[in-house]
């Protein structure tokens, strides 16, 4: 019999995803895919996945899982969120072996929107114009294209148990400050003046709490349009900035339209998306302009980063020092024996 | 054509994504000259492009810049939208059975008022027409169509209007479309055809393109009924034609 990872809670918004639905966007048909790629690639990497596999998305509503029939190997990467395993802390960036009868435990915690659960092997869904990627306002992908319920049963595929004890992984590149954004600006720069361009880089801007899988909003001084608001709809790219009429741009995430009638002043580069993803409501951040070079050069470096293996180390729960450190990259309540 | 000899704008949005602007207008000329590069680069598209957005006015390009330099997908636009001036749409007219009485017409009426126009008369105009499918956007399947009758253009609504049934034909702001996905809407719902524009368990899911071109064939309920039931059982009640 198929091992299967059982959803015992989960609060709104965990959806499975993987690299996204390419290829339909002629079609009107948005890319979905992971909020923050780079951490999803990690949980991914971790259990020798392919970088782009199914995965669970985790958002602060929070999930509990299970596994049934057979032990399973998990990575779970949610750093600023709580981890428990049958009310063991646990690290929030570890890999670990959940046997039938265990309870894993993700809650919001301090930090952080979206954590990402992987499996060992894969979850056997069936892919929706060639990706299992949820988009739930199209009721495409994932479970009958929603997001998961308490109840659901995800059979895994080629599951295998995981090492006894958990490991820690040692992923630093995750520990990333959403303070400053970087951005290429247009491609509708040209529908602001000067100032207004100024304006928008120096914010300050706060995140709003109504933001989504579709939409990053930000509050802060309304911009001005020098033409209007309205231009003829052209095509959105993952991390456009449009300014509406009302002055206050909205950062477009992975559930985005297709296309959009709103100027776009700037586009979010695509290394800082999962950063610009992670940022909680009443965040500030700032934006910072660069070349399209320099956005491709960080680009390069993060998929550089998951060309090795992802480190492991055991956990200690009584080393000080050991957590301190590492509590300065990902680490939240590691070590205070609560779920 | 002395618009095929203006260049394009080439406008990035950010380092994976690069806007081929015509134009900033909706025009057929435009239309024509984004449709054509959208073809000649699908026709022998450089490794590391992933894809080809068509709109009114301008060609968005998706790529990977770890595989596909700047520099040289715009070198190779350039290239293309200087020597392929041709109009490509048009060539394939698709017909779809359309049925404007109630239950399907839920806005005909709203239409009459504001045009001072018959039910009846609007049928005419809008069935009379032929449409370019200028471009899909907003939801799966949704397609913009050009070629509305100027004394069906109503501008859209102040605010959106309960969702609409799926296949929904609708109008509004002077274009007219076919809106596959329920979703509360600020057009006008004028009618529906059984055809599915879209249907993501299909082989192909899709199977009008940009810049294809569409006319409507009026049905009476029972008709549509007939046809809602064919399509479900896996048989296509659009037609086409080679117009060419």
């Amino acid at each position: 019999m198929m091992a299967a990872l059982t959803i015992e809670t989960a609060g709104p918004g965990i959806t499975l995803q993987d690299r996204g639905r390419h290829g339909f966007l002629r079609y009107g048909i948005t890319a979905a895919g992971p909020m923050d790629p780079l951490m999803h690639a990690t949980a991914n990497r971790a259990v020798g996945n392919p970088l782009d596999a199914t995965a669970i998305e985790i958002s602060t509503g929070g999930v509990t899982v299970s596994a049934e029939d057979a032990p399973l190997e998990i990575a779970l990467v949610a750093p600023g969120f709580r981890v428990s395993l049958d009310g063991a802390a646990l690290p929030v960036a570890v890999v670990l072996n959940l046997e039938p009868g265990r309870t894993l435990v993700v809650r919001a915690g301090a930090a952080g929107s979206w954590g990402y659960l992987a499996v060992g092997g894969r979850f056997a869904v069936a892919p929706v114009l060639g990706s299992t990627a949820t988009h739930t306002r199209s009721g495409l992908g994932g479970l009958d294209g929603r997001a998961l319920a308490g109840g659901d049963r995800l059979s895994v595929a080629d599951g295998r148990p995981g090492d006894a004890a958990p490991q820690r992984l040692i992923a630093p590149w995750l520990a990333r400050d959403p303070g400053t954004v970087r951005v290429v600006l247009g491609p509708q720069d040209d529908y602001f003046a000067p100032d207004q361009i100024a304006a928008f880089l120096a914010g300050p801007w706060t995140v709003s709490p109504r933001g989504d899988r579709m939409a990053c909003f930000l509050d802060g001084t309304p911009l001005r349009h020098a033409k209007g608001h309205d231009i003829v709809s052209d095509g959105i790219a993952m991390g456009a900035i449009q300014v509406p009429g009302n002055g206050l741009p909205i950062v477009l995430m992975a559930d985005r339209q297709s296309t959009g009638g709103y100027p776009k002043i700037a586009t979010v580069i695509g290394a800082d998306l999962g950063r610009l993803a992670q940022a909680r409501g009443g965040m500030p951040i700032m934006f910072r302009p660069v070349s399209v070079d320099e956005a491709v050069a960080a680009r390069r470096a993060e998929r550089d980063i998951l060309r090795a293996p992802v480190a492991r180390e055991p956990v200690v729960r009584t080393s000080f020092a050991s957590d301190f450190l590492l509590g300065l990259n990902l680490v939240d309540g590691v070590t205070d024996g609560r779920p | 054509m002395s618009a095929a000899l203006t260049e394009p704008r080439l406008l990035d949005a950010g380092e994976a994504a690069l806007v081929v602007e015509f134009g900033n207008t909706v025009d057929p000329a435009i239309n024509d000259r984004v449709l054509a590069l959208d073809e000649a680069l699908g026709a022998d598209p450089p490794e590391g492009l992933r894809e080809r957005v068509p709109t009114y006015r301008s060609l968005m390009l998706h790529y990977d810049p770890l595989v596909l330099d700047r520099a040289t997908l715009a070198e190779r636009v350039r290239t293309l939208a200087a020597s392929t001036a041709t109009q490509t749409a048009g060539t394939t007219l698709w017909t779809l059975p359309c049925c404007y009485a109630e239950p399907h017409g839920e806005d005909v009426a709203q239409v009459a008022e504001r045009t001072g126009l018959s039910i009846d008369a609007i049928v005419a105009a809008h069935a009379g027409a032929t449409y370019r499918v200028y471009m899909y956007g907003f939801a799966p399947g949704f397609a913009y169509l050009g070629g509305l009758p100027d004394i069906l253009a109503v501008p859209r609504r102040p605010s959106p209007r309960p969702p609409h049934p799926t296949n929904a034909v609708v109008i509004g702001g002077g274009l007219a479309a076919v809106a596959t996905v329920p979703m509360p809407t600020g057009w006008y719902v004028i009618g529906a055809t059984p055809a599915r524009l879209y249907a993501p368990e299909r082989d192909p899911s899709f199977f009008i393109d940009a810049g294809d071109l569409i006319r409507f064939e009026p049905v009476d309920t029972a008709t549509f009924d007939a046809l809602a039931a064919r399509e479900a059982a896996g048989e296509p009640v659009a037609r086409r034609w080679e117009a060419r």
